[in-house]
């Protein structure tokens, strides 16, 4: 048992081609019923009732907006830049589209010609992937902004420049500390060392999945992010000339990154497709074989790959990925939207040193625990569990007192009915 | 089609290359040296340098020529630098560059033996392929980079604070009460 078979070179193509058309069929499918689903759940957050005209409960509406989107006339502006117009939404969706190419869905799943990874390309650079290509889905929002040759779609482009530049900075020094704990930078490997781990990184991990979660929004411009669009200010922004399926393409990349985006978060700091609990799905290629982990004279343990396990580890991502994408809708209809200084404030001066910081102490946590020769596992992450859980509850402690959200602190001052404290004569005035 | 895909992106790059020199619009100029600066991760990419690749797009694709389109945006740029692009000195100049440079490349290329760029060939590509197994695509260029290399990093890391405390101090506004 444990032993595996090498797919040839023929399965392993169509295999692999079978899986591209799969799983980009699915994260299409996904994002059209994201708009649904933010719509229905926008309304149930705002006792109304939503789209449920199309189809049974508005099932239908996103093929409908879909076909609206396909016939509608497309405008061009007579001023606008054309090549750079037309290609604008070209470059939006490519990167947001391609992402989710390195991330595992389920455990591998055995076939009479092999067993199978269950992700499309298992890239040794796995997450770097992710942040290469998702660095370049700021020109089509840039170029779209510039080629409209309109003010209010230019100053959202150079929002969305400098907001996503700035964040990519917090979003790749956060995750660090997972690279830190895993050891390398396959997806694969994330997975695995959190089943050896015994728990997710999430725990040890507590103030990166923070500072990740915040920076996604901010990647992904969704509220309360959302400066390039910022309709009160910018009409739509990056997006005011566009009309019919080039506008489309924008929703549909800013929905496949949220897509991405949440599938990332599961996987990096909820385990990907592991069940909790349950030491059964445990996998990991090694030397040639699937092992489950190593017993305690360090000898691997063999696994099986099975179909049963492959579906439920499925079932245990989709569930995770989808809580991500309820949480980014839920977010978005609950935040206000923040001021461009408070964005960058927030991006430059708490999340980067922030980051920076957590990073040397994961880094140092890890260092004294490795001298003491704590075997990697449920001891090992219950530390560092410690030592971030003290870590997050500091850092909350000093974000929330008027210094990014302000009026945190003052309106407890009124319900708890006490009165302000009243100038001293020549002193600086007793606002924070 | 490895070869195929090379010379896919060898043309790409070359092309772009001159399309950045010879681009009508700083944008359009700034977008070829995109295109050239993309298919170079992917030349390396079939060389199996794949985190090589991973950086060059995420630090000069995503990061860099992102801050150019930036500042190229903000300042708007006419044609105020066509008056610079005349056929002077400067042309003969890069000439003479451009043939010492190939000249170096050529050699390195097609020479066989302790300088030529194909020296060991199969052996060191067995070796690398051994150390990636080993430390993964990252550990193989960390690995050095911090135990042979460490002062020469250390170096590489100050001189880009000092240009970094330059920029700064050149970006800073007189104080018109100084008096300077």
């Amino acid at each position: 048992m444990g032993e595996m078979q090498e797919l040839s070179t023929f399965w392993f193509v169509t295999i692999a081609a079978v899986k591209v058309v799969a799983v980009f069929t699915v994260v299409m499918g996904v994002v059209a019923y994201m708009t649904l689903a933010e719509r229905r759940v926008s309304a149930f957050i705002q006792d109304r009732l939503g789209p449920n005209r199309v189809g049974p409960f508005g099932l239908l509406q996103p093929i409908a907006d879909g076909i609206k989107n396909i016939i509608k006339e497309e405008t061009m502006p007579g001023t606008a830049a054309k090549f750079y117009f037309v290609l604008g939404p070209a470059l939006a969706i490519m990167p947001a589209v391609v992402t989710i190419a390195v991330i595992p869905f389920a455990a591998p799943l055995p076939t009479p010609v092999g067993t199978v990874d269950m992700v499309v390309a298992d890239v040794p650079i796995g997450i770097l992937y992710i942040l290469a290509l998702s660095s370049l889905a700021v020109y089509g929002i840039v170029l779209s902004g510039w080629a409209s040759n309109n003010k209010y779609a230019f100053l959202g482009g150079l929002r969305a420049s400098a907001q996503m530049i700035s964040y990519e900075v917090a979003l790749g020094l956060s995750v660090i500390a997972v690279l830190l704990l895993v050891g390398n930078v396959t997806l694969t490997e994330t997975v695995w060392k959190q089943q050896q781990l015994g728990m997710w990184f999430v725990f040890p991990l507590s103030l990166a999945f923070i500072f990740f979660l915040i920076s996604a929004l901010a990647e992904t411009n969704r509220l309360p992010f959302d400066m390039p669009e910022a309709e009160s200010e910018l009409i739509t922004g990056y997006h005011t000339e566009y009309s019919a399926m080039k506008f489309s393409m924008f929703f549909i990349a800013e929905y496949a990154h949220v897509v991405t985006a949440s599938a990332l978060l599961a996987t990096l700091f909820f385990g990907g497709w592991d069940i909790p609990f349950w030491t059964g799905d445990d996998m990991f290629r090694h030397e040639g074989g699937w092992i489950r982990g190593f017993d305690e004279a360090g000898a691997p343990i063999p696994a099986t790959p099975s179909v049963l396990i492959t579906l439920l580890t499925l079932g245990a991502f989709c569930a995770k990925t989808g809580f991500f994408l309820l949480l980014y809708i839920w977010i978005r209809w609950t935040l206000p939207r923040f001021r461009y200084d408070q964005v960058m404030h927030l991006g430059w001066k708490v999340l980067l040193p922030g980051a920076l910081g957590y990073i040397m102490l994961v880094a140092g946590t890890m260092l004294v625990l490795d001298q003491l020769e704590v075997p990697y596992g449920m001891l090992y992450g219950g530390v560092l569990t410690a030592v971030s859980g003290i870590t997050t509850l500091a850092f909350l402690f000093f974000v929330d007192r008027d210094r990014v959200i302000s009026g945190a602190h003052r309106k407890r001052n009124v319900a708890g009915r006490r009165l302000p404290v009243a100038p001293k004569a020549g002193g600086p005035a007793a606002t924070s | 089609m490895t070869d195929v895909l090379f010379v896919l992106f060898a043309v790409v790059a070359t092309g772009g290359g001159i399309g950045v020199v010879t681009g009508r619009s700083p944008v359009a100029s700034l977008l070829f040296m995109v295109a050239t600066l993309a298919s170079l991760a992917g030349i390396y990419v079939l060389f199996e340098a794949h985190f090589l690749a991973a950086i060059q797009v995420l630090v000069y694709a995503g990061a860099i020529m992102v801050l150019f389109l930036f500042v190229i945006m903000l300042l708007n740029l006419g044609h105020d630098y066509r008056a610079d692009l005349k056929y002077g000195s400067w042309f003969l100049l890069s000439l003479v560059v451009v043939g010492l440079t190939a000249g170096v490349l050529v050699q390195g290329l097609m020479g066989t033996g302790e300088t030529g760029l194909r020296a060991g060939g199969a052996e060191v590509a067995a070796a690398l392929d051994a150390a990636v197994v080993e430390k993964g695509a990252v550990g193989v260029i960390a690995d050095p980079l911090f135990t042979d290399y460490v002062v020469a990093f250390e170096l590489m890391g100050l001189l880009l604070l000092v240009a970094i405390v330059a920029a700064v101090v050149l970006a800073k506004p007189r104080d018109p009460e100084a008096g300077e």
